[in-house]
């Protein structure tokens, strides 16, 4: 049987350009911290697994599905979340081409985008696709998320699934 | 139109793109204590002991919960121990609820709960559940309590009978010169709503109970859990913010009872539940699997004289919303055609498997799948193109449907408008097949569609409408917000009602039964329909008593007086007026007198002239309306892989009329995706012991981007008149045809007959070997 | 989410990895080295492995090595996928990485953690099998290098206490004509059915195998049935296929006899390419 009384210990994050101590086990996944010791509820727990991309958060600028990755493997790095995007191009985007209907995938999404933009700033479809394949939104048929991330692009107008 | 139509932004947009939308198991406080739950790993065993001993011994623990005393429950037919107690009849199911103080501890509790089961022999298919020496899932099946028009078949796994019997077998077979009859067959598979299903519930001092849940139906929980533990539903209180996603699996009332249950052994502290992704495929129910027989008599031309059906719905252990599912599938029986002789039995059976919840169509796209490839094989025999072959048989006004709905221009859409359309989109005449050389073909195919909703024929809703002082309106409604935007389209009614700007429209989001008025579930495509004339409803009860007190101050009559663009004026001088934000809260005299005070408007809507169905016939009207549509999917196929690649899907829908063309089209669109995902590669893979292989998202792949087509989506108006507008339910109907035209489209490629789900490669590679 | 009272370790040297390793042996704690973790994280909370503690190894620096020496390159056991992807300095070890999960999971999922998995698919060993590669090896007795087809026999037969520090492969492998192939049950996500790669080397095919069997191979037998270039190439499959060790994976993403179709279309699709390679 595990031991129940675990051990807790306090680390740093920098989230969002904000230092947080907070007391965590070391097994904790960044989803946990930031959901349950952060109120930071942006990133969403969708399978735990890796599976679907709901917790993508970036860490140094890559990013990163947290339920798969330990808190305490992102002290010392710059998190952000998706309460970190402050009025972003991809944001609006995403509203402007009814990228999300329920909502629950989109932090993620975004996150992947802006992740992707940032490294990519003229991707090619091929690219995109990659890195997009990472997450599941249930609800759009992913052209509209298509066109929202083609839309930042600089010199292109909409995506092309062709 | 002044909005309607429009493209406008969500109302909840900006929420949901920076993160601060709530979801169910976003909120948390430092007191909630965290549950976890013992399922079962065997699809059908005794269970011979349950020791928690070492469970109950980790500090922090707080109850261990097992199911004796509990009553059973099931919205339709009572069969199912929220938790089970002497016998496990589906892998998954609850065995035991651990609470602790953090969700760790709660995991290690569950953990540490030792079951001893004793195996079963287990009922793997409906076809199965159907032979006279199967295993019986629910020996007691005559006892059970259930509702009107609810026929179990004691002694038998067969939950519930509906049959329809239209018209004159006998003659139909007799008029018939060209038959065909296939079977189809396809397994359970799940919604996977990207937000697992979560609830937490506690009892307040004064025995106020509340819950709060990712569901389309809080007022049917509230209904259920009263009825099933004899509590007043007046104490018990429902709290639903955004959910995400639920394209029906979270119509049905399952964690919400758990959550319950668990709070109650600790006195009535907040206790939450949040499914794992595992959980949420296997425990929580999903979509239903079918077995289907289709045999279809027509004239030389290809008139349709008789169809004769039945379908064995694989509604798992419980029938809870199998019933309704099962039921639906016979009003719709067949595709939107006039067919004047009509036999179907459709039997929800009981199996070893996860039970179902209502999925996106509502067993429609299960029905047309088999009923629309029988067309395709039926045009091949008749040898006459399947596009002419349907538009031959249409359903049109005057035709009535399999239960005799005699329908109008009103009731039922314009199918011969749709399928023109689509045969442009799809540029038909360029032919079904391609051959592009190298063993490649390209091939089309497609299905009509047609649906009703069928709800409970007493089902309501209501709205409520509150003025700020500044004249904007509060805007009240029971609806979820799943996704759909049904709250930003009912905003967009109100402003063209009232000729406002959409943006002083302010829409709860949220549902808290204890201060929304109820809207019946979120379900059916039916939140803009009911809860918009609702809206309407409201607006004219505004309307009145705006005029009200306006006819004071403009010293006119009231009928003499207009409202619109935030004023109350007179029609023939619209000079003399007064602003609304003026006379919303009361009207104050420069003296200081006041008339009037802070204007509510209340409206609600119940849908007329709905029946129950006669239980040896069908007869009766299930639902308001027929949607259809008629849909196409291109594909381009390796002749010698069996791999392919979907290129194109179409959909032409007779919506009524737009609201939001953005809006609409991405319902429709997404409804396509899930269609295509569900057909071309959803479903559990089942071993021989009933034990799913693939409860994850890892082994239960819905289609992910870039493997998506090239959506088209065009739409007719026809419009309903007693809709709002005009509007029909467009929700679900973009899914129902594509698992059919999808299949007809690759049975045109191999010249074979793909009759089962889900589409892969091996699936294709089977048949054309004569393996299937 | 893991509920067991898990202890972490990080140390910055090999030698303290190991010590760590074995002082936590002596406790009883079940130790496991870590590197990207994501298969430790998502089959502990299955239950279907239990660490009592993890010694993540990212830390040590000859773990994030990924230079020439010599006449190798040196590919660190704890470089993430995506890295060895965007460096590119072995395509046919991009080519293979890139078909494994997803793109963000693999800015976690390490190279060393994949060839090292307990999922049985290990797609990213496939090249270094393919390229008689070197691999660098910590453990009680100090630091050894092991041929990999001495060390590899359907996993690495780790010693106790053993960890992957390195892969080596002689630069003469990194730019010689490759293809992979990974067929999936269904369109371009999830698991292989099958995946196989290749690389032509003194006008001979190699193979490796992933997804065929529950373990990556590469066989010898195998390819010499493939390279029989005297017999058509359907019989030179045929033999081949007959060379397979045993058991051909029968499971939800495709019975026995499809997987064996799959690998004759795939097989005939690459000896056609690779033939015509120079």
């Amino acid at each position: 049987m595990p031991n129940p009384s675990a051990k807790k210990i306090s680390v740093s994050l920098n989230i969002n350009g904000e230092m947080r101590q907070v007391e965590i086990r070391p097994i904790d996944t960044l989803l946990y911290v930031l959901r349950h010791h952060l109120s930071l509820t942006g990133a969403k727990p969708g399978c735990l697994n890796g599976d679907c991309g709901a917790c993508s958060v970036m860490v140094n600028d890559n990013v990163y599905k947290s339920c798969i990755m330990l808190a305490i493997e992102s002290v010392g790095s710059a998190i952000t979340t998706v309460e970190g995007l402050k009025d972003s191009p991809i944001q609006n985007a995403f509203v402007k081409h009814f990228a999300f209907q329920c909502g629950y995938c989109t932090p993620g999404f975004i996150m992947n985008c802006q992740a992707l933009l940032l490294k990519h700033p003229h991707p090619t479809y091929e690219v995109v696709k990659e890195w997009l394949s990472s997450n599941i939104c249930r609800c759009t048929c992913y052209q509209e998320i298509e066109e929202a991330i083609f839309s930042v692009v600089e010199g292109r107008v909409g995506g092309t699934s062709e | 139109m002044y909005i309607i139509g429009k493209g406008i932004t969500r109302k909840d947009a900006f929420e949901k793109v920076t993160g601060q939308a709530k979801y169910t198991a976003d909120f948390e406080t430092n007191e909630m204590l965290h549950a976890r739950l013992v399922i079962s790993p065997y699809a059908h065993a005794l269970i011979k002991n349950i020791d928690m001993s070492e469970a109950e011994k980790i500090p922090g623990v707080r109850a261990v919960i097992t199911g004796q005393n509990l009553p059973l429950t099931g919205e339709e037919l009572q069969d199912r121990p929220p938790i089970a107690t002497d016998r496990v009849r589906y892998q998954g199911e609850v065995i035991s609820i651990v609470v602790a103080d953090n969700p760790y501890l709660a995991e290690q509790g569950a953990q540490a709960v030792n079951v001893q089961y004793e195996p079963l022999p287990v009922v793997n298919s409906p076809s199965e559940a159907l032979k006279p020496d199967a295993p019986l899932l629910h020996p007691k099946l005559g006892e059970y309590k259930k509702i009107q028009g609810v026929y179990p078949e004691p002694g038998t796994n067969i939950a519930t009978r509906t049959k329809i019997r239209k018209g004159n077998w006998e003659k139909g077979c007799a008029e018939s010169e060209v038959i065909v009859e296939e079977h189809f067959a396809f397994r359970p598979s799940d919604h996977a709503a990207m937000e697992t299903r979560c609830s937490f519930a506690q009892i307040h001092p004064n025995g106020m109970i509340e819950i709060s849940s990712s569901s389309q139906a809080p007022f049917m929980i509230k209904r259920l859990i009263g009825q099933y533990f004899g509590i007043s539903t007046g104490k018990i209180r429902v709290n639903t913010p955004l959910v995400g996603g639920a394209y029906g699996g979270k119509a049905s009332t399952q964690l919400e009872i758990l959550a319950y249950i668990a709070t109650k052994e600790v006195n009535g502290r907040l206790v939450k539940i949040l499914n794992t992704r595992e959980e949420d495929m296997l425990t929580s129910p999903g979509h239903i699997g079918l077995e289907a027989r289709v045999k279809l008599g027509s004239t030389k031309e290809g008139l349709l004289k008789v169809a004769e059906l039945t379908y064995l719905w694989d509604g798992g252990a419980y029938s809870d919303k199998s019933i309704d599912l099962s039921r639906a599938g016979a009003v719709d029986c067949t595709g939107p055609y006039h067919i004047e002789n009509i036999w179907c039995d459709s039997l929800c059976m009981y199996t070893n498997h996860p039970y179902a919840a209502p999925f996106r169509g509502f067993s429609h796209s299960e029905v047309h799948f088999a009923f629309e490839r029988t067309m395709d094989v039926l045009a091949q025999k008749l040898n006459i193109d399947p596009l002419e072959l349907r538009n031959k048989n249409a359903i049109l006004p005057g035709h009535t449907t399999p239960t005799q709905v005699l329908l109008n221009s009103s009731t039922v859409g314009n199918l011969p408008k749709c399928i023109s359309k689509l045969k442009e989109l799809i540029n038909w005449q360029e032919g079904q097949i391609k051959d592009l050389g190298n063993h490649r073909v390209r091939a089309k195919g497609i299905s009509c569609i047609w649906k009703t909703s069928t709800i409970d024929p007493n089902a309501t809703s209501a709205v409520i409408l509150i003025f700020n002082p500044d004249g904007s309106i509060n805007l009240i409604s029971g609806v979820i917000e799943i996704g759909t935007a049904t709250k930003t389209i009912l905003a967009q009614m109100l402003a063209e009602r009232l000729k406002m700007d959409v943006n002083d429209i302010h829409v709860q989001m949220e549902v808290d039964t204890l201060s929304t008025p109820e809207h019946w579930k979120t379900v059916a495509s039916r939140g803009t329909y009911m809860a918009g004339r609702a809206v309407l409803a409201a607006a004219e009860d505004i309307i009145r008593q705006l005029k009200n007190i306006a006819s004071f101050i403009l010293r006119a009559r009231e009928d003499d007086l207009e409202v619109g663009y935030g004023k109350v004026y007179v029609r023939d001088d619209p000079k003399t007026s007064i602003l609304i934000k003026d006379i919303a809260y009361g009207y104050t005299f420069p003296n200081g007198n006041t008339i009037g005070s802070q204007i509510i408007g209340r409206g609600n809507f119940v849908i007329r002239g709905m029946t129950y169905l006669d239980k040896e016939t069908g007869a009766g009207r299930p639902g308001p309306e027929w949607t259809v549509g008629a849909e196409g999917v291109e594909i381009e196929l390796d002749l010698r892989t069996y791999t392919y690649k979907v290129l194109k899907a179409v959909a032409v829908i007779d919506i009524g009329k737009v609201f939001n063309e953005k809006t609409a089209i991405g319902q429709v669109k997404g409804a396509m995706s899930m269609g295509l995902s569900f057909a071309a590669r959803e479903t559990f893979w089942f071993d021989d012991h009933g034990s799913v292989l693939n409860p994850q998202l890892r082994t239960y792949r819905p289609i992910r981007f870039g493997e998506h087509p090239k959506y088209v989506v065009a739409f007719v108006e026809t419009p309903e008149i007693d809709a709002p507008y005009g509007g029909r339910g467009v929700g679900e109907h973009g899914l129902i045809g594509m698992p059919a035209a999808l299949a007809n489209s690759l049975s045109t490629a191999l010249s074979v007959n793909v009759n089962y789900l889900p589409l892969i490669p091996e699936l294709l590679w089977k048949i054309k070997r004569g393996e299937k | 989410m893991l509920a067991g009272n898990i202890e972490y370790y990080q140390p910055s040297t090999v030698n303290e990895a190991v010590e760590q390793f074995f002082i936590l042996k002596k406790e009883n704690k079940l130790p496991m080295y870590y590197a990207g973790g994501t298969e430790i994280l998502t089959l502990g909370r299955l239950n279907i492995i239990h660490p009592g503690a993890i010694i993540d190894i990212k830390a040590i620096k000859e773990t994030l090595s990924h230079e020439s020496y010599q006449e190798h390159f040196i590919f660190g056991a704890s470089l993430p996928l995506t890295y060895i992807e965007e460096k590119n300095i072995f395509p046919l070890l991009t080519q293979t990485s890139m078909e494994i999960a997803d793109h963000t999971a693999r800015n976690k999922i390490t190279i060393g953690g994949n060839v090292c998995g307990n999922i049985f698919y290990r797609e990213a060993v496939l090249p270094f099998l393919l390229c008689d590669s070197t691999v660098v090896v910590a453990g009680k007795e100090g630091q050894k290098t092991h041929p990999i087809q001495d060390i590899f026999n359907k996993t690495f037969q780790f010693e106790e206490g053993q960890f992957l520090i390195q892969l080596l492969i002689e630069k003469k492998y990194l730019t010689l004509p490759f293809i992979t192939i990974k067929k999936r049950q269904q369109w371009e996500t999830g698991y292989p059915l099958i995946t196989v790669a290749c690389i032509k080397i003194e006008n001979q095919l190699r193979f490796a195998f992933s997804g065929l069997c529950p373990f990556p191979f590469r066989s010898q037998k195998v390819e010499t049935e493939l390279n029989n270039t005297l017999l058509p190439k359907e019989e030179r499959i045929n033999h081949a296929i007959e060379q397979l060790p045993t058991p051909v994976l029968n499971d939800v993403e495709g019975s026995k006899e499809y997987r064996l179709f799959v690998l004759r279309n795939t097989l005939k699709e690459m000896i056609v390419e690779m033939e015509e390679k120079e």
